[in-house]
């Protein structure tokens, strides 16, 4: 990669640096609450983004890790003393293994079935929850030790979504990197230039695993309550809908599409009542089921208007106005 | 042994309900070579316009019932040269994440229109037991495995007796020499969609009146079993989704019953999972799958 076309990207993330250092300063306390969820999002997507927009393999279980991150966080930290924060690389850590050992079977299929394996991750894993309550509180949930305000949980949860974020980008730049994109490209390029494939997408799955464990794990944190409800099947597939609104293979592109899994849910409401504004629809756009529809339809017309998400949108603007530019000084 | 039969029996009924939503993964994978993750969904929202019909408008059961699969034919029809004729161009992830952009509409919109909450499906499909001997058959069980199979013997006359059927089945193995030949490939397949989505409404139809009251997420359940139903067959052989359907089914129900303290109702997806993920292992092809052999 050239440094010329590494510009759009370094510009693009100190920008959103520079955002998510001066936000704190403008946001009130609700709001502040709201962005620590939107880093939890950022983490979680961010896992995904480099299974699927780089390993090119789909995961709809991705919650499912979510769960136990903040499982063993909560685990760790109310029966067993820990700080909860001390616990987030371990909650990681566990997810990355389980996630490794899932796929370790699940990788050596082609995409599809992989699909349909990883949908029933969050199922079977909120079962397990539930049956065995005695360890973590089943159906009725479990409290953490503290409840963190807006501010706090802010501050804890953004400067780790910027250390995973430059981990995820040291990860991608390398030989690694490099192994998964050519996957996604071409498995028979891959094989025929030495890359053990299934040991390959196994790592990209226990790592992608690994982000959502720390997701997971910053969730129950900034709530204080685990849920196993909270992980459901819903959870998992919102992931993988603003991994693609953001843009498949980019990795600023997952901001946009954690804010758009946080603020879509916020403003459903108000984005259907100009939808049926025209036609004057009986149905109460606050009723539950609204902010879902919202979401599929807004992911169906990305699908049409800009498969590649909000970040191919703005490189093909950049690309445009680089191409005026060059003209305009040629002339 | 009479209450191996009759878990045997009470197996095959929820099998069936799994085979016939497994068909409609089949049906979708031989057409237009994806996994359709909103096939539940459609199955869910056709029993809710059956529900609406009976509940609100006062219709009967089996006039809606045909009624219903009407409408979901047009509906996976529609949704076929609407949505995912448009965008297969663009590749197998694009169309993945359109069936799963519709599943969570169907879903949101089930919920948005006719609210979260429980109902309960009027259905003659309820029974009671027969005895035979000993044995308690539970009639519920032979109703769905006796629609269920008889949905399939029709479908199969269709799709091996008719010219219709022959031309969906060139359309699917072979799009460019079908077109040649005049027929109208973008069609065919939305007409596979149509009778995909006709069985989803039967196995949401059936699985509506098996556990008595329903939620716009019942379906999510019932379609993770004919994934794995789908796969224990070999994705792309109807037969094998039949006998996987039926399978998964028994084999849930026995361990169920045999194995109570580790195998409780809420445990039986986890199980699911791993039968699924051991077939993957062995039999990446399924049971009755060919394994394909892929040109470089």
């Amino acid at each position: 990669m050239t440094a010329r076309r590494l510009v759009p990207g370094v510009v693009a993330t100190l920008l959103a640096a520079a955002a998510v250092c001066v936000l704190p300063y403008f946001l009130s306390d609700t709001h502040e609450y709201r962005f620590a969820f939107v880093a939890t999002f950022f983490i979680a997507a961010l896992g995904l983004q480099i299974l699927t927009g780089y390993a090119g393999q789909i995961s709809l279980g991705h919650g499912g890790f979510m769960l136990v991150g903040a499982y063993v966080t909560t685990i760790l930290s109310v029966d067993h003393g820990w700080n909860d924060l001390s616990t987030i690389p371990l909650a990681g850590l566990f997810a990355g293994v389980l996630g490794f050992l899932f796929g370790f079977p699940a990788l050596r299929l082609r995409g599809v079935y992989l699909a349909l394996a990883t949908f029933a991750i969050p199922i079977a894993l909120i079962a397990l929850a539930k049956k065995y309550s005695d360890f973590t509180g089943g159906g009725g949930g479990k409290p953490l030790t503290r409840v963190l305000t807006g501010h706090e949980a802010y501050v804890t949860t953004w400067p780790i979504a910027g250390g995973m974020f430059v981990l995820g980008w040291l990860l991608l730049s390398g030989k690694l990197g490099r192994a998964f994109r050519t996957i996604r490209e071409s498995e028979i390029a891959a094989v025929s230039s030495g890359i053990n494939l299934a040991l390959t997408k196994t790592l990209a799955f226990g790592i992608s695993a690994f982000f959502a464990g720390v997701a997971g794990s910053l969730y129950a944190i900034i709530i204080g309550f685990v849920n196993p409800d909270t992980f459901q099947i819903e959870l998992s597939l919102l992931l993988l809908i603003g991994v693609v609104v953001g843009g498949l293979g980019s990795l600023v592109g997952v901001v946009v599409g954690a804010l758009f899994i946080e603020y879509v849910r916020l403003y459903a409401p108000e984005i259907l009542s100009w939808v049926e504004a025209p036609f004057g629809s009986p149905l109460d756009p606050k009723r539950a089921g609204a902010p879902a529809a919202v979401y599929g339809l807004i992911l169906l017309v990305v699908l049409f208007i800009s498969p590649s998400g909000a970040a191919g949108l703005l490189r093909n603007a950049y690309k445009s106005l680089a191409r005026r530019a060059y003209t305009l000084r040629r002339t | 042994m009479a209450e191996f039969i009759q878990q045997v029996v009470a197996g095959l009924g929820d099998g069936a309900i799994y085979a016939s939503l497994a068909l409609a993964l089949v049906l979708i994978y031989r057409a237009t070579h994806v996994i359709n993750f909103a096939q539940g969904e459609m199955g869910m929202f056709s029993t809710y316009i059956a529900w609406a019909l009976i509940t609100h408008h006062g219709w009967s059961f089996w006039p809606t019932f045909v009624f219903t699969l009407g409408i979901s034919f047009l509906g996976g029809f529609g949704i076929h040269q609407a949505v995912i004729r448009p965008l297969q161009r663009a590749g197998e992830l694009t169309v993945v994440m359109a069936t799963i952009a519709l599943l969570v509409m169907l879903s949101g919109l089930a919920s948005w229109i006719w609210q979260p909450d429980e109902k309960v499906l009027d259905s003659p499909l309820v029974g009671g037991t027969w005895s035979v001997g000993t044995v308690a058959i539970p009639q519920q069980a032979v109703y769905d495995l006796l629609v269920v199979l008889g949905c399939v013997v029709v479908l199969w006359a269709l799709f091996n007796f008719t010219k219709l059927g022959l031309a969906l089945r060139a359309s699917a193995v072979n799009p460019a020499a079908s077109r040649l030949l005049g027929v109208r490939v973008p069609w065919m397949l939305s007409i596979g969609w149509g009778f995909a989505a006709v069985l989803s409404a039967i196995a949401g139809l059936l699985a509506a009146s098996a556990q008595f009251v329903f939620t716009p997420t019942f379906m999510q359940v019932v379609i993770i079993y004919a994934f794995a139903a789908a796969v224990l067959g070999g994705i792309e052989s109807p037969v094998g989704a039949v006998i996987g359907g039926l399978t998964l089914g028994v084999t849930i129900n026995l361990l169920g019953t045999y194995l109570p303290g580790q195998i409780t109702p809420d445990m039986r997806l986890p199980v699911a999972l791993a039968i699924l993920l051991l077939v993957l292992v062995f039999r990446p092809s399924g049971l009755l799958g060919r394994t394909l052999v892929r040109r470089v």
